[in-house]
């Protein structure tokens, strides 16, 4: 067993309803009906101010001025064991684990707790001392509660506050296993990102990846999994056999990826809750590259054929291969549009490696990238209105952006080897992989404002990532 | 894990998501093992193919005696890479072009393959690390594919012959300079099994 085999917190589905709150007397406060309905249709943010606070972070201004906040230690009446430590251990645990969410989107500069000139009880949690705050200068306060249940669960509050002007902001609760406390912190982040930033949140997310070791002439390749913060890590695969690529699927309970198993590689599939690998189809040519469409139907890979390579389709369900492109050259590195509706994808057909976007027929087939150098490894953003890739040029290999129309090129990376980029689930940050020349593979993590490059920790080298949806 | 947005009441709760955890990973990394193979298959054995012995002849069209100044089996994977010089075809950087120095060594790697009409071989194709993953893998099939059809042409039957590529996957130098590059842009002709 490898670091971070198991985790113990998902292997629980049941579905708890909180009977009674477990929250003590909360600050009253003025909504109208109609707008709580709306709040909670939308399922978005529960205890909007009347009037909307001025505290705001602007997402596109990188890490210029990252807002003050302070995350102390969640609040618990009385330390109760649970499995997964004392609730006061747990409060502390979380509130770390929202701190470095928050620190790691290059937004927020969560304040060092040594400052903090107070510890929160429970009753502070809902009526806080602003001014304690203000003392650390925390423009924001994020602050909650821990609290056992007699399942043998908890029950984690979280709540956000602009300091300044004293108002609430957001609060939600999650009722979850003991061991789930890190995806309730993840969740509490999210929320606390969500209101300030006006984005979804994506913390409450996982990565699979390839875990290398060895030589580079003898490497090992497994498929891993992780959360996006690298916590509850897990080998997938041995390492018996040379994997590549893998890609989630939708629901996240399914991975697509390319392996050589006996010496024949092709597209695969890992189904997550029973461990199971497949191959989809007994292809005689290589299949690689392969990608799930945005509802999980369809698989688009590439396929090559004499030396000729093009992108196909296949009805998982039906097994029906469908070929999309059919001029002669490299076509592969397909992605669909979040619609389903399109599919960008690279081909050398012009000459070198550039972008093509086309219908998800293959009809309307259309170059869009431009410029010197190649372009390559074509991703889609969630939110559809980016295109990520690799840049290849003047012997250097760079992150980019590109709108779906070709325009709007930004490049957000330059080293030796950058490769491989995949979204965040909401369309913000850009994971990818980079070789460091003669030395080793990581993955890295970069902001839209190119700004906030950070190095995502993981056991062994890394390599060809791939971000989860938000998970349910 | 159950979401609920918390209202300002007294005890009370909106429950609004309900929210099955992933059972996924509640695996064990046995459930993943197999008993298959490791890569990359193994590679001719013994001799360096880069040595040809003294007894290399490969013009007359006769087999070498085995046991005398060479201790190769004649039809085997060593015996072919000696005689042929090499097993291995070099490719300018992104391209799958045999050039004369290819033809050469293909040429010899074909009259053996006549001598031994009942060997198969798989041809690999590999890419060096300066390019994309994806794209390296197409392009090491172009480059097994070349040289698959080269000997094709030289009159070995396409039956004989499989490809595989491994894009930049399995270097054979590995440093990252344009020297190691070179010698990484390759095929190799792999002799799959005699008769």
């Amino acid at each position: 067993m490898g670091p971070g085999l198991r985790r113990g917190d998902e292997s629980s589905s049941e579905i708890h309803t909180p009977h009674k709150h477990p929250l003590p007397t909360l600050l009253s406060r003025c909504y109208t009906p109609a707008m709580r309905m709306i709040i909670a249709s939308l399922a978005l943010l529960t205890a909007f101010p009347a009037v909307a606070a001025p505290i705001r972070v602007d997402i596109n201004s990188g890490i210029a001025q990252p807002l003050p906040i302070a995350v102390p230690g969640f609040a618990t009446a009385a330390a109760q064991p649970t499995e997964a430590g004392t609730t006061a251990e747990l409060g502390q645990r979380v509130a770390k684990v929202i701190s470095d969410d928050l620190r790691s989107s290059g937004l927020f500069r969560p304040i060092d707790p040594a400052a903090f000139t107070t510890s929160v009880s429970v009753p502070d949690v809902t009526r806080p001392q602003f001014a304690n705050w203000r003392t650390v200068a925390a423009q924001a306060l994020v602050t909650g509660t821990v609290t056992a249940n007699p399942d043998g669960g908890i029950t984690v509050g979280c709540y956000a506050y602009d300091v300044f002007s004293s108002e609430e902001l957001a609060r939600q609760g999650f009722v979850t296993t003991a061991a789930g406390w890190r995806r309730a912190a993840h969740k509490c982040a999210d929320l606390v990102y969500s209101r300030l930033t006006g984005e979804t949140g994506y913390f409450d997310s996982r990565i699979v990846y390839v875990s290398e070791t060895g030589r580079k002439t003898k490497r090992i390749k497994r498929l891993a999994v992780m959360d996006q913060d690298g916590a509850g890590h897990r080998f997938l695969t041995s390492g018996q056999n040379l994997v590549l690529t893998p890609r989630f699927a939708p629901n996240q309970q399914t991975i697509t990826y390319m392996s050589f198993e006996g010496n024949r590689p092709r597209v695969w599939l890992y189904t997550l809750g029973s461990g199971r690998q497949q191959a989809i189809g007994d292809f005689p040519n290589m299949s690689f590259a392969p990608r799930f469409s945005p509802d999980g139907s369809n698989l688009i890979f590439s396929m090559s054929t004499g030396g000729n390579t093009d992108v196909y389709r296949l009805d998982i369900s039906s097994r029906q291969l469908t070929r999309l492109t059919t001029q002669t050259g490299i076509d592969t590195a397909p992605s669909y549009s979040p619609d389903g509706r399109r599919i960008v994808f690279e081909s050398d057909r012009g000459g070198s490696q550039q972008l093509y976007v086309m219908n998800a027929d293959g009809s309307g087939q259309q170059r869009i990238s431009f410029g010197d150098g190649r372009a390559a490894t074509p991703v889609w953003s969630p939110r559809g209105d980016l295109i990520a890739f690799t840049r290849i040029g003047g012997g250097r290999f760079s992150i980019g952006v590109m709108k779906p129309d070709g325009s709007g090129e930004r490049l957000l990376t330059n080293a030796y080897q950058d490769e491989g980029p995949t979204w965040s689930p909401n369309g913000r940050v850009i994971l990818f992989f980079r070789s460091a020349r003669g030395g080793p593979v990581d993955l890295y993590s970069v902001d839209l404002s190119g700004q906030n490059e950070r190095k995502v920790p993981t056991p062994l080298d890394g390599s060809d990532p791939a971000w989860s949806p938000l998970l349910p | 894990m159950t979401v609920f947005y918390v209202n300002k009441e007294i005890g009370m709760s909106q429950r609004l998501l309900s929210l099955p955890l992933i059972a996924a990973l509640a695996i064990t990394v046995s459930a993943c093992a197999t008993k298959k193979k490791d890569l990359p298959p193994p590679p001719p054995t013994a001799t360096t193919p880069s040595t040809p012995g003294t007894g290399l002849d490969s013009g007359t069209g006769t087999p070498p005696v085995a046991g005398v100044g060479n201790a190769n089996i004649p039809g085997s994977a060593a015996d072919f890479a000696a005689q042929s010089g090499t097993d291995t075809v070099l490719f300018q950087y992104d391209s799958y072009e045999i050039d004369d120095e290819a033809r050469t060594i293909l040429g010899k790697q074909a009259e053996w393959l006549a001598r031994y009409p009942n060997v198969r071989v798989t041809v690999e194709g590999h890419a060096d690390e300066r390019g994309t993953r994806e794209y390296n893998l197409a392009l090491g099939d172009r480059r097994a594919t070349a040289a698959k059809n080269f000997l094709a042409a030289q009159g070995v039957g396409t039956s004989r012959m499989t490809t595989i590529s491994y894009g930049k996957e399995r270097p054979v130098a590995e440093g990252s300079d344009e020297a190691a590059w070179a010698l990484n842009r390759r095929s190799v002709t792999v002799v799959a099994s005699a008769s």
